[in-house]
Parts: structure tokens; C-alpha cells; sequence
């Protein structure tokens, strides 16, 4: 791997800039590795990275159906935060956080983190109270949020308009270090990192059973023929079901659309992330100068990225009350991406009833924010066995009562 | 835009009539119960690529609760029925098997 710098530029320069090679290197399948993780996007690609830097374990496979990073990776509003109200979850979205701070460093890769500060709006009374408690608990927890008033709401976002007749902006919870980054580029820095560790990302290579030897896994069927492993991680997002399926369990998982839009590209107008949970939009301004929109997850099961168009319409028809300047911007793209809901909107980084499989997935609707921290558990649960940040997120939970309930503390979307 | 057609008030109602209810077919045990039983009714769900049965509300219609069959690879509707039953009826299983051959319900217990 050739290391990115500037006087690496500067050296291929010479050459025209023919001489940089592929960031990562295209595998055949071996017949057998030590540890195989089914899925590569953001959190596959990170569980690979931590189990090689973290553990020294790079015999790994990384399988991936489609192409790198071409699920939900690609597809979110790419908003960065740990400002949870459970201590669970904002402890390992915190550690996520303060990873993305150092990741380009530590990838050699830039995945734009730009710690630009994201607003939740308070637009109800029952909001003011939920985010003044999540900024007391976050206090508590030590991660960096607090609650300001709409004069300063007003300072951090000259275009909102405070006084909307349905949706008054009443304050908000204010995360500083929170911000946005580049999707892709994430994907592809762990791929990288990968690939210069030994490990072979394989693409176009679906897994199409899981192989037991009683209750131990074995290995892994694929369209590129049978891989042995001693572990296996399946981190699938929303299509865990399925892979859960084939080893054997069930998932207390649905699948449901999230869709996200952006605007045509406009000069610079808002530099922090802004989030409304009670009209299910959320806004930020990608470098490129298109306004990014996100906005809620249709009720019903789907598998087919794409979601109803009245929720676009339901999320664009609030925002433009909070964001007059909107009303007159085109709209460029909408798409949507299949996310994998739990029943108490919290993840799964567990082991399973299988012995060897693991399991990543129920990330939701804000599974971006959350990449090198789940990456990081996920590789210490499969190399230890045990995770101090994964330990409450377990599969048992819903059997034992413990949730950790998110959708309650978070309102909608998180 | 998804269509349901409402088989008690006879409406084809369009999606913002109609509220979404989960999968349908749930089975609660009695008194008892033990953990794994009341755990699977709550969350555990078959979240099927393909057909899957469901409950929907007539919302802003009727008012009524009725069960559909749809793929949720396809989004197409296969039909809908009444929601006093515990499971399918026959024309709705054989008006899916006509387009999907060889489907099975609840491959996994």
C-alpha cells in the first residue's frame, strides 16, 4: 500500500499521477480463514479493521453481495453525534464519536470529518423537557452536549424561522463535537486499511448458507464456492434476517425503508447539522452545497430501497416552516436505503445460539454515526468473547426484559 | 402508492388512509407462558424477502382492522382478507402460490 500524503502527491506528480494502484487489492476466495465477516459496509469493513489492528487477528475475509460500501453506507445523511439518554448507547456512540475525531489519521485516508455541531430542535413542550433530562444525563455520562436557548439556536442558524405557527423553536441540545463526514470515503479507508493488513475484501460474492457442524459453525456457502472460517460475523443491516435464517435463528427484526433527498447544490447557508424529531426531517449542507434531507421510516416491511412518496412530501412540507429558504429549492435525487429496526430501536452486537456466529445489526436509522465504535466492539466481542461496550447490547435482552430504549428517549429519529 | 383494497368496507384505500399494524398471524401464548414464548410474541418476527402478512388499520376510512399478503421485494399486493381468522385462508395461500410457486409460510420455528 502506497501511504497518501503530501509528499506522496507531489512524487506522483512526476509520473503524471499514473503510478497510485488500487487502494485496495481485488481477491479470490481462499478456501479458508480464520475469521469470515459476511457484509462490507462501513460496519463489516470496521469490525475487519479492529480485529487486525486491535488483535492481530488478519486471516479475515470480508464477503459482500453487491459492491463495497453500496448499502446503507452510501445511503445516509452521514450526521455524527452521541447525544443519547441511555448510558449504554451513548457509551458506545460516544466512543465512536471521539474515533471519528482521529480516523483519518489513523486510516491515512480522509474521511472529511468535519465536527461542524448538530442541533436537535425543541419544538414541543414535551421536547424542552426530554432534551434538558438528556442533557443532564449526558453531563452525567461525560459526553459534551447542552441546552440553549432559541436566541443562540438563532446565532448557530440564521436561516431558521423560530416562529413557525405549528412548530415554534423552543431551544435545542447542542452537540459541538458532533458534525458530518463523508460516507464513501469511510468504507473505503477501512477497506483499504484492510486490504494493506492481509485481509481479502471479496465483492460479488453472496453468501448463500451457513455451514454447522451441530451447533458450531463451520463455514460459509457462497456464489464463489464454500469458505471455511472459524468465526463468522454477520453484519448485514437489513437484510440480517435472511443470514439469521440460514444459520438457523430468528431475529426480533423488521426491515423498513428510510429515504433521504438532497437539494440542487446552493452557496454556503447553514454550517451546523440540524435535526427536527418532531416533523421527522433532519438538514445539513454537504460540501458540495447541496442541502441533505433526511426524513422518517415508512410503517410497513420493504426490501426495496425505495420508500412512499408522501413521507418525503410530509418531511419537506414541516421543513420549509422551520426553513423558509427551502420552499424555493429543486430537488435533485431521493433514494432510499433498508434499515433493520429492533424492537426497542437500540442495536445487536452479539454472539447467537449458533457457537462461532456473530451478530451486528438493528443499527436503524443511525447506524453511520456509530461505524468505528460498533466496529470496535464487534472485533473485541469475536476475539474475547467479551465486549465491556457490547456487553448490554446482547440478543438476550429481549427475552430478559433489559431494553434500552432509544425510541422513547429519542423521540424519532436517532 | 401502495393500494389495499378494504374487505369490509369494500374502499381501495390508498396508503395515507390506511395505518400499517405489523406482521399479522402473531400467536400470544396463554398464562404460563414461558420467556422464549412471550419474547418471540413481542419481537421475534419473520421479516420475509417475499410474501409477508400483515395488519393494517382502515385508518382515515373505515376504521376497521384487516390482514393483507404482499411481497415485500415487489411491494405487489396478492389480497387481502378478514382479520378474524389465525391464519391465511385457502384463496389467499393459492392466489400466491399462481405467482410464487413453491412459497412457504413459517419455514423457521
Amino acid at each position: 500500500m502506497k501511504r497518501y500524503s503530501a509528499f506522496a502527491v507531489a512524487r506522483e506528480a512526476l509520473s503524471d499521477h499514473t503510478g497510485w494502484g488500487r487502494a485496495w487489492r481485488k481477491a479470490e476466495p481462499k478456501r479458508r480463514y480464520d475469521v469470515v465477516i459476511v457484509g462490507a459496509g462501513g460496519h463489516g469493513l470496521a469490525t475487519a479493521y479492529y480485529l487486525g489492528k486491535n488483535f492481530g487477528i488478519t486471516n479475515v475475509a470480508v464477503l459482500e453481495k453487491g459492491w463495497l460500501g453500496g448499502g446503507n453506507t452510501g445511503r445516509n445523511t452521514t450526521i455524527i453525534r452521541s447525544n443519547y439518554l441511555q448510558d449504554s448507547s451513548a457509551a458506545i456512540f460516544e466512543k465512536s464519536r471521539a474515533l471519528y475525531e482521529g480516523l483519518s489519521q489513523d486510516l491515512n485516508y480522509t474521511v472529511m470529518f468535519s465536527p461542524r455541531g448538530v442541533i436537535m430542535l425543541a419544538q414541543t413542550e414535551h421536547e424542552v423537557r426530554g432534551y434538558q433530562r438528556t442533557a443532564h444525563a449526558n453531563a452525567l455520562q461525560g459526553v459534551t452536549t447542552e441546552w440553549i436557548t432559541p436566541q443562540r439556536v438563532k446565532e448557530l442558524v440564521p436561516i431558521i424561522n423560530l416562529s413557525g405557527p405549528r412548530y415554534p423553536v423552543l431551544g435545542g441540545l447542542w452537540q459541538a463535537r458532533g458534525g458530518t463526514a463523508r460516507h464513501d470515503a469511510v468504507a473505503w479507508g477501512y477497506a483499504r486499511a484492510c486490504s494493506a493488513m492481509g485481509m481479502d475484501i471479496i465483492q460479488q460474492c453472496e453468501v448463500t448458507g451457513v455451514r454447522r457442524d451441530g451447533d458450531k459453525v463451520t463455514g460459509v456457502d457462497t456464489t464463489r464456492g464454500a469458505i471455511d472460517c472459524d468465526k463468522l460475523g454477520l453484519v448485514v443491516a437489513g437484510h440480517s434476517g435472511s443470514l439469521a435464517q440460514m444459520a438457523g435463528f430468528r431475529l426480533p427484526i423488521e426491515s423498513v425503508a428510510l429515504q433521504a433527498l438532497v437539494s440542487e447544490p446552493v452557496k454556503p447557508c447553514m454550517d451546523v447539522v440540524v435535526m427536527a424529531n418532531t416533523v421527522h426531517g433532519y438538514m445539513s449542507q454537504s460540501d458540495k452545497g447541496e442541502m441533505v434531507i433526511g426524513g422518517g421510516t415508512d410503517g410497513f416491511n420493504n426490501y426495496t430501497q425505495r420508500g412512499s412518496f408522501h413521507h418525503v412530501e410530509e418531511t419537506v412540507r414541516a421543513l420549509i416552516e422551520t426553513f423558509p429558504m427551502i420552499s424555493r429549492l429543486k430537488m435533485l435525487r431521493q433514494w432510499g436505503g433498508i434499515v433493520d429496526m429492533t424492537g426497542d430501536r437500540s442495536p445487536i452486537i452479539s454472539q447467537t445460539p449458533v457457537e462461532g456466529v456473530f451478530i451486528n445489526c438493528g443499527w436503524g436509522t443511525g447506524g453511520f454515526k456509530a461505524i468505528p465504535g460498533s466496529g470496535w466492539a464487534m472485533a473485541e466481542l469475536m476475539a474475547r468473547g467479551h465486549s465491556p461496550l457490547a456487553e448490554d447490547f446482547t440478543l438476550d435482552r429481549f427475552t430478559e426484559g433489559r431494553f434500552i430504549d432509544e425510541s422513547v428517549a429519542a423521540g424519532v429519529a436517532h | 402508492m401502495l393500494i389495499l383494497h378494504c374487505p369490509y368496507c369494500g374502499v381501495d384505500a390508498e396508503e395515507t388512509e390506511l395505518s400499517p399494524g405489523g406482521e399479522a398471524h402473531v400467536k400470544r401464548f396463554g398464562p404460563g407462558a414461558s420467556d422464549e414464548e412471550f419474547r418471540d410474541y413481542l419481537f421475534a418476527r419473520e421479516n420475509p424477502k417475499g410474501v409477508h402478512f400483515e395488519r393494517w388499520r382502515h385508518a382515515n376510512g373505515c376504521g376497521k382492522w384487516f390482514h393483507a399478503a404482499r411481497c415485500t421485494m415487489t411491494l405487489e399486493v396478492f389480497g387481502t382478507y378478514s382479520a378474524q381468522t389465525t391464519e391465511p385462508p385457502k384463496e389467499i395461500r393459492d392466489a400466491i402460490t399462481a405467482k410464487r410457486p413453491g412459497w412457504t409460510w413459517r419455514e423457521v420455528e
